[in-house]
């Protein structure tokens, strides 16, 4: 029924940016939801960004996706963490209204050309001659596609937990899929369980606030999306409370009622969001654990116990989380779960998000290993872009770790694999200090644009921003004061005076002055966007510790753009130990950079496979 | 862009020069950094150079030298090259090495020149045989030097110094990607004492493995045998032939004695070991364990025997415990009558290099020093060729480590964010890993998950 050139399964946060790239491409794409009112649900906490996971956004906005447009839309708190930090871990996060979420998402894609969306679910895969051709769906429709994009995240063969009790369920109690899995495993996908879980929400009017503290929002509001230059909204606040001994004493009388210590949950679950049991199991001696208390929507009561998953029974749910400070009274209005599901080992996957042995089959989000609605969104937007440039006998868009967090995450994925649910920390990033979540529009909206899917709107406001950037600075740079003109000023901010003449670029490096104060003494420049003063401040002040790591990407990239052949046999390569050739005919890397992080090769084996390849370049000639 | 590489290109060892080669960009600013040409003017491409090699923090001359500065592409490696000829002796060779390597190049691996030959294109296709088996031979030969080190004090403090960093990490990690978390925030104080703290770590470390150790000790050789076979003659006449007696200290126990001479150029360190059975039971064991140590630590072991005397069980032992690779025996008192044949020994010992000498009559002296020459420049004796490759490159390590940590410090009292002084202390961490084969990245992040409940 019907034909399409991109097909995506599942309509999370990972589903929804790889049919909007993919449309937005100019492709017939077509979006399966197994319910329409699961798309871009939230099923956990009420939030979007935080560390690393900021940074993803803004990426994601710079390469024309969704998720920064779309927060902005729905947050009812913003929040720009690491502030005390310096600019390279500065995290934007914001709390979601999550029906509204959903409802806007729904409507973009509603409103997106090309782009057709349906509810049912996906039960098999049409393959043939190692190529994906097509999906079938549960009544027994069949859909022809040239490409087609997995993304099922905690829906596949999915299984809740609470207490002793176990059902197969997708999340927040939708409908799971289990055809899908037992075929995906007949055309020998490699699927293994991981587990997550979820805290209990309450009803908001049960609380006493008076017991906890109160978290407001920031007043100067920074948005996530490029496009968005300022916005304003009234803010509601979330409110910190801790548990105690009494809470912990609870659970620990029951942590044989745990589903997590009974041994029903194989899966594996991330130790960055342990449940509440695990973590007084793991951190015995720590006295409290903080949890906040946060709104999951402006239109419901419901409030969102973050920190407090949990696996164990209702009864005993209720117990604990009545011990805890202004949580005496709650009525709990959904029950915390841990919840099991397939995914792959990304291992098997190729830097575009590929499958290695599927043909046109890409994959991305929850399904990959990871964890998260941004690393998500942020593999669904990549699968979104490459399923395009497949299906028109382009090359992949592949980012490195020098240029993205996008990068750092799927090569972390596709090259090291993950053993629980992946999540994006700003200390994975190797080049933390230039993959800065304010320059990730210049960094990536060139890219965007070649590949048509950043808009003209988007592109002209990027050209705009970095011209100006780059004038000022210029002119920063060749603009001199004098000892008479600067001292008064200096003084007066207790910066030492200067004894010859300065640039203004080098008074900026001082950390007593910024671009704003120094106003002063030079009154007739040109208003700039707060934007771009972020940008000019963050490139002169640390210009130092910037160009260090500019150097070592030169280095990085150097191996990084020695193209390995991925039908390689590296049996072939005399010299390398074996480990090394195992691993490198399992990953199959696309260079000598992305072979030299897999584990199991070492820097011997790289140098062995640089010589053969220089050996193999000089008997072509 | 590659880095810049450096390594003395000639054999160890008294020669009449020895040359430093540099290769890669940065190899011009490096030379010129350490180097005061007579004629200012000079350095031009291709012509030799007169001047001296200048400590740049001390000012003092290291060594009068001549250098050549090539150009890329037309040198070995393709890149630009400098060669410094030194003016011989190992001291000066070293020390100019190390301040090489403390003015912008890194230590090249072994068989690194020729590897970058051949990828610039430089060797021919029937070389790119030789270059892997190279890289292969230099696995191998870092991991004997690994495991020889794995029980050494050395690679335990590395251990140490970098659980310090790795709690240190730790702490900087969380408190970057954590922000939000119950978890104690980390102060400049705390930091500062910390990072000192490893500071100092790092310091003694190189003060202890300081400046060419091995070489102002000497090729270690072990002097053993019975009692009245020879030894302190031995000793004696190798002090008389040279007339080069550095030092004479008193051993650690009171039966060695340690002797510091310079045979044909080559520093040499004596030990005299204690006789096996001079004394009673109890004291014997301890001899042997003493003797024990000292051939093991000795890069030559010269066992005397008595040819005069019948073999003994003592001797037999002896043999059984010596490497034949790095022993020279000694069939001395050749001028009495002979209880023991050559071919005896030979039998025992196949390949050991056996001397017949007389101490009284000074035969076979002149046969000893030469043995041990060739010894060292024909490469028999690749363990102290191997200590001391290691310990240039673990200095080099070490002091770029420090550097790492000291501007880790003022940052820190400059109470800069976080995440630049992380950078630092990273790569502090990553070094001293590669010291000890570990460089696993992510182990901080392992241990972040370890030691901090983090929950969404």
């Amino acid at each position: 029924m019907g034909s399409y050139d991109v097909i995506v399964v599942g309509a999370g946060h990972a589903g929804c940016e790889a049919a909007l790239a993919s449309a937005r491409m100019g492709n017939k794409t077509l979006l399966f939801s197994i319910n329409l009112e699961a798309i871009a649900m939230m099923p956990c906490n009420p939030s979007i960004g935080g560390t690393g996971k900021g940074h993803l956004v803004r990426e994601i906005d710079a390469l024309g996706g969704e998720m920064g447009k779309n927060i902005d839309k729905t947050f009812i708190q913003s929040r720009m963490l690491n502030t005390a930090k310096g600019p390279a871990v500065h995290s934007l996060r914001a709390q979601a209204d999550k029906h509204q979420y959903h409802t806007e998402m729904k409507k973009t894609i509603e409103k997106q050309e090309n782009l057709d969306v349906k509810q049912a679910e996906v039960t098999d895969l049409i393959i043939e001659d190692g190529q994906v051709k097509g999906v079938v769906t549960m009544t027994h429709t069949y859909y022809e596609a040239k490409a087609v994009i997995l993304a099922t995240g905690t829906f596949l063969k999915g299984k809740i937990f609470i207490g002793d009790s176990a059902y197969s369920s997708g999340p927040n109690g939708l409908a799971p899929s289990i055809e899908l899995a037992e075929n995906l495993k007949k055309y020998g996908m490699n699927l293994r369980r991981f587990k997550t879980g979820t805290p209990a929400r309450a009803l908001a009017s049960t609380f006493d606030y008076s017991k906890m503290t109160e978290q407001k929002g920031d007043e100067k509001i920074v948005p996530f999306s490029f496009m968005n230059d300022k916005l304003d909204k009234n803010q509601i606040s979330c409110w910190l409370t801790y548990t105690n001994e009494n809470t912990h004493k609870v659970i620990r009388n029951n942590f044989h009622r745990s589903a997590l210590f009974g041994g029903q949950i194989e899966g594996i679950g991330p130790r960055y969001c342990p449940s509440i049991e695990d973590k007084i199991n793991r951190f015995a001696d720590k006295e409290r654990h903080q949890t906040f208390i946060e709104p999951e929507g402006l239109d419901t009561e419901e409030m969102y116990i973050q920190g407090m998953s949990s696996s164990l029974p209702e009864d005993v749910q209720e117990a604990f989380y009545h011990t805890i400070p202004g949580l005496e009274n709650i009525i709990i209005t959904r029950p915390a779960y841990a919840i099991e599901y397939d995914c792959i080992n990304p291992l098997s996957l190729k830097p575009n998000l590929e499958t290695r042995d599927i043909k046109n089959l890409f994959c991305a989000g929850q399904f990959n290993g990871s964890s998260g609605y941004e690393e998500a969104a942020a593999q669904g937007l990549m699968a979104g872009i490459n399923a395009a440039l497949a299906i028109n006998g382009k090359e992949p868009f592949v980012l490195d770790r020098s240029e993205a967090y996008i990068g750092v995450l799927i090569d972390d994925l596709v090259t090291k694999g993950t053993n629980e649910p992946y999540r994006i920390m700003t200390s994975r990033a190797e080049y933390r200090l230039v993959l800065r979540q304010d320059n990730a529009d210049l960094r990536l909206t060139e890219k965007s644009y070649r590949l048509g899917l950043a808009d003209e709107e988007r592109y002209s406001k990027y050209l705009d921003k970095k011209k100006k950037v780059d004038e000022e600075r210029t002119r920063l740079e060749s603009t001199y004061v004098y000892p008479g003109d600067a001292n008064d000023f200096l003084e007066g901010l207790g910066s030492s005076p200067l004894k010859n003449r300065a640039t203004l670029a080098e008074l900026l490096k001082r950390p007593e002055v910024t671009y704003e104060n120094l106003k002063e003494i030079d009154k007739d420049r040109e208003e700039l966007s707060s934007h771009a003063i972020n940008q000019l401040e963050v490139q002169i002040k640390y210009e130092g510790y910037i160009s260090k790591q500019l150097t070592q990407i030169e280095r990085f990239k150097k191996l990084e753009n020695k193209a390995l052949d991925e039908n390689f046999d590296y049996e072939e390569i005399e010299g390398l130990r074996l480990e090394a050739i195992q691993k490198l005919n399992q990953i199959k890397p696309r260079s000598v950079g992305q072979a030299s992080r897999i584990s199991g090769v070492s820097p011997a084996d790289i140098n062995v496979i640089l010589v053969y390849l220089e050996k193999m370049r000089r008997k072509k000639q | 862009m590659e880095d810049t590489i450096a390594a003395i290109a000639t054999a160890l060892g008294e020669g009449g020069i020895g040359i430093i080669r540099i290769s890669g960009e940065n190899s011009k600013s490096v030379l010129k950094k350490i180097f005061k040409p007579a004629n200012p003017a000079s350095l031009e491409n291709r012509k030799m150079a007169y001047g001296n090699i200048v400590d740049p923090t001390t000012g003092k001359i290291v060594d009068e030298v001549l250098c050549v500065y090539m150009k890329s592409p037309k040198t070995y490696t393709m890149e630009d090259v400098v060669e410094i000829n030194c003016h011989g002796g190992m001291v000066p060779l070293r020390k100019t090495l190390e301040l090489v390597l403390s003015n912008g190049a890194r230590i090249a691996e072994p068989g690194e020149f020729t590897k970058r030959a051949f990828l610039n294109g430089r060797l021919d296709l029937s070389q790119a045989e030789a270059v892997i088996d190279l890289i292969k031979a230099k696995t191998y030969r870092t991991f004997d030097v690994a495991l020889n080190q794995l029980e050494g004090v050395f690679s335990g403090t590395i251990k140490e110094i970098r659980k310090k960093l790795v709690d240190i990490l730790v702490n900087l990690t969380v408190n970057i990607d954590y922000p939000d978390e119950d978890i104690e925030q980390i102060t400049y104080e705390k930091l500062g004492l910390d990072l000192s703290n490893v500071l100092d770590d790092i310091e003694k470390l190189l003060s202890s493995a300081d400046t060419g150790r091995i070489i102002r000790e000497g090729l270690a050789v072990s002097i053993i045998g019975k009692p009245n076979v020879g030894k302190s003659s031995l000793m004696n006449s190798l002090l008389k032939e040279t007339r080069a007696i550095v030092t004479e200290i008193p051993g650690t126990t009171r039966d060695t004695i340690e002797e510091n001479i310079s045979i044909k150029g080559i520093p040499v360190k004596l030990t005299d070991t204690a006789g096996i059975r001079e004394t009673s039971d109890v004291i014997e064991k301890i001899g042997i364990e003493k003797s024990k140590e000292s051939f093991n630590q000795a890069d030559l072991v010269i066992f005397i025997l008595d040819s005069s005397r019948e073999l003994e069980d003592e001797d037999l032992e002896i043999m059984d415990l010596i490497n034949p690779e790095k022993t020279i025996i000694l069939l001395n008192k050749i001028d009495l009558i002979q209880k023991i044949k050559k071919e005896e020994i030979l039998e025992k010992m196949p390949g050991v290099t056996l001397i017949e000498t007389s101490m009284a009559k000074r035969m076979g002296i002149d046969e000893i020093e030469k043995k041990i020459v060739d010894l060292v420049y024909g490469g028999k004796i690749s363990q102290n060729n191997n200590v001391m490759v290691t310990n240039v490159r673990h200095k080099d390590i070490l002091e770029k480590s420090r550097q790492s940590i000291s501007d880790a410090i003022n940052m820190v009292n400059l109470h800069e964010a976080l995440e630049f002084i992380e950078i630092d202390v990273n790569s502090a961490y990553e070094s001293l890993g590669e010291i000890i084969g570990e460089t696993v990245q992510d182990d901080i992040i392992n241990e972040v998950f370890a030691r901090f409940c983090l929950g969404k």
